[in-house]
């Protein structure tokens, strides 16, 4: 992976909602390249014979069987929610998505 | 903004439609992917979920079992190859239909892959659909839509979110480039979604009922100058959820496409969304950089592994494939083949199949379907099956006929009564005093008043043109209006002119 640019850090704010200045693009952008960086050592340290992992340990299938077990009520699940109405959890209409 | 078309025959004689689809199936078991919560379609919002499915914090995910065995069966059936291993994924995205910001998908490790489905057209024609994967997926939760133009996206002031369908066992089943279907990619298009809507009914791993939203088709469409080989730009039309909205939503693609390509236009690649109503398409999102859903391994899943021997137990329960199914139904009513083919081109034939193990004979069952059903669901343009009319409804209303309490066409109203809405068969009849008038004597009458009312026909009748019975049975059956068994008539005449049949 090339280093972070200010770009990258631009396009990844923006997909995560974040504010973020012009300074702080600066910034971020060298302080995410040195991380980047520093992962990318571990790759070193692996041969080839290491596989890619995405979980440390060496377990497969883990199962529930279709049993059905606790639900909330409807208050129970609203009951963190900012806004409700009628059983729903209100929200702000996005318009930009389908 | 209504877009320009072209017409469907001037598109195909410029353009070579290439198709693709990604079909998402709702799993009927009884709980969710990940989670123990009830997978009920219809309950008060919000009751079938718990901290797993709203996506709280510090909660795992567990895998259910049943839901991978349903997808490697929709896998086997849809003659896939089915993974060794294979894992989920996080994709990423900001939206209210899920609470977690991402959605638990397969994406570069799906379940299923590289199969291919054979498509029977309405004239027996077999077009194969090769299929590039299917991969297992969870549901979001429902959006509607408050304020502005009701329903729609646009003006909306605000939402509401009921997440008891977030978390329901998906799965998308997604072809390679459909070509070479020419003009008859709408037909093609319905045949393959039924089919596979057929498939996972007969597996029994979905309730596949498309107006539930159990069976949903997003249609890809692109079209290319003949003799090219490179794919024009497509467009995704999301949702499309019934059959005959398929066969529409890309015959009208099909034609939009010609008529942006027509003025020299690129085709912008953008969703489009289905309206039923107006049967065309409008503009959704472009794609943007918001489709960056950054996929990487969820971390609280671990990988699935297929087993050979699992793969292969599965595949021992496969049932009848739908093909050898049609076979033997065929066989077993004994239809003629152009009938059976009317029945499955009319969609009908579970219907006729439900109706015939509620008590009807095959005959009866093809009568009232093709005869009656089929012709009202094309006035009221909708599926057949999306009619509501019950196989038992059919049972009763033959019953009435064959012991004569009333004729076909008091039952073709009473069908009509139960479809409205105005109560049993049963209900209905009493309700509208309908019943055949088998008693003799006011026959009797109605018959000398006919005879009276129309000197001269008699005489034709015993002079031995038959035929002319005809005239005084009409007299009749107006006199009681319609309610006489016009058989019976017919026999106390003859009977009455001393004339034999």
């Amino acid at each position: 992976m090339a280093a972070i640019n200010r770009d990258d850090v631009a396009h990844l704010a923006r997909l995560a909602h974040i504010e973020m200045s012009a300074e702080e693009l600066d910034r971020m952008a060298g302080e995410l390249a040195v991380i980047v960086d520093s992962v990318k050592s571990v790759s070193e340290a692996a041969g080839d014979d290491v596989p890619a992992t995405s979980h440390p340990i060496p377990l497969t299938n883990v199962f529930r069987e279709d049993v059905v077990g606790h639900t909330f009520t409807a208050e129970q699940s609203l009951s963190g929610a900012p806004d409700a109405y009628e059983g729903r959890f209100k929200v702000p209409a996005i318009l930009d998505e389908d | 903004m209504i877009d320009a078309t072209l017409s469907f025959e001037e598109a195909m004689e410029k353009y070579d439609p290439v198709l693709g689809f990604e079909v998402h199936v709702e799993l009927n078991t009884k709980t969710k992917m990940f989670s123990s919560a009830p997978n009920v379609f219809g309950d008060e919002p919000n009751t079938n979920v718990n901290e797993v499915d709203l996506g709280m914090p510090g909660v795992l995910p567990v895998v259910n079992r049943t839901a991978i065995e349903s997808s490697i069966k929709i896998g086997l059936a849809l003659n896939c190859k089915i993974a060794e291993t294979c894992r989920f994924a996080r994709k990423n995205y900001f939206y209210p239909d899920t609470p977690k910001n991402f959605q638990t998908s397969q994406y570069d490790e799906p379940i299923a892959y590289d199969g291919h489905l054979d498509i029977e057209l309405s004239d027996g024609t077999v077009f194969r659909v090769e299929i590039e994967r299917a991969h297992m997926e969870e549901d979001a939760g429902k959006l509607t839509h408050m304020g502005g133009a009701a329903g729609r996206i646009q003006g909306a002031d605000y939402s509401l979110v009921d997440y008891n369908r977030s978390g329901v066992p998906l799965v998308e089943i997604v072809t390679k480039p459909i070509q070479g279907a020419g003009s008859r990619a709408p037909e093609l298009a319905k045949a393959y979604v039924a089919a596979v809507r057929e498939i996972v009914k007969n597996l029994g791993v979905s309730d596949a009922k498309m107006e539930r939203g159990n069976v949903r088709c997003d249609a890809n469409v692109s079209l290319r100058p003949h003799g090219r080989e490179r794919f024009g730009i497509r467009s995704e039309t999301k949702n499309v959820n019934s059959l005959r909205a398929v066969e529409h939503a890309v015959r009208y693609e099909i034609q939009r496409h010609a008529a942006v390509l027509d003025s020299g236009e690129p085709v912008i690649q953008e969703t489009r969304h289905w309206h039923e109503d107006t049967r065309s398409t409008t503009s959704g999102r472009a794609k943007s950089d918001a489709d960056d859903y950054r996929y990487f391994p969820e971390p609280d899943l671990v990988p699935i592994v297929a087993s050979r021997e699992w793969v292969e137990e599965l595949r021992a329960t496969l049932p009848e494939p739908p093909a050898e199914r049609r076979k033997r139904l065929q066989a077993d009513w004994g239809y003629s083949d152009l009938e059976f083919r009317d029945v499955v081109n009319a969609g009908v034939m579970d219907e006729i199949e439900e109706t015939i193990a509620a008590g009807a004979t095959a005959t009866v069952a093809r009568k009232w379907w093709m005869g009656e059903i089929v012709g009202r669901a094309k006035n009221a343009d909708v599926d057949p099956g999306q009619l509501g009319v019950k196989a038992e409804t059919i049972v009763e209303l033959n019953k009435m006929v064959e012991a004569g309490k009333i004729n076909n066409k008091m039952a073709a109203e009473v069908l009509d009564g139960v479809l409205t809405g105005e109560g049993t068969p049963a209900e209905i009849v009493e309700k509208r005093g309908l019943a055949v008038v088998s008693d003799d004597g006011p026959l009797l009458e109605a018959i000398d008043a006919a005879l009276a009312a129309q000197p001269g026909v008699a005489d034709k009748i015993r002079g031995g043109k038959v035929q002319a019975i005809g005239a005084i049975v009409g007299g009749v059956m107006k006199a009681t209006r319609g309610q006489a068994d016009a058989n019976r008539v017919r026999e106390l005449i003859l009977e009455k002119l001393g004339v034999q049949a």
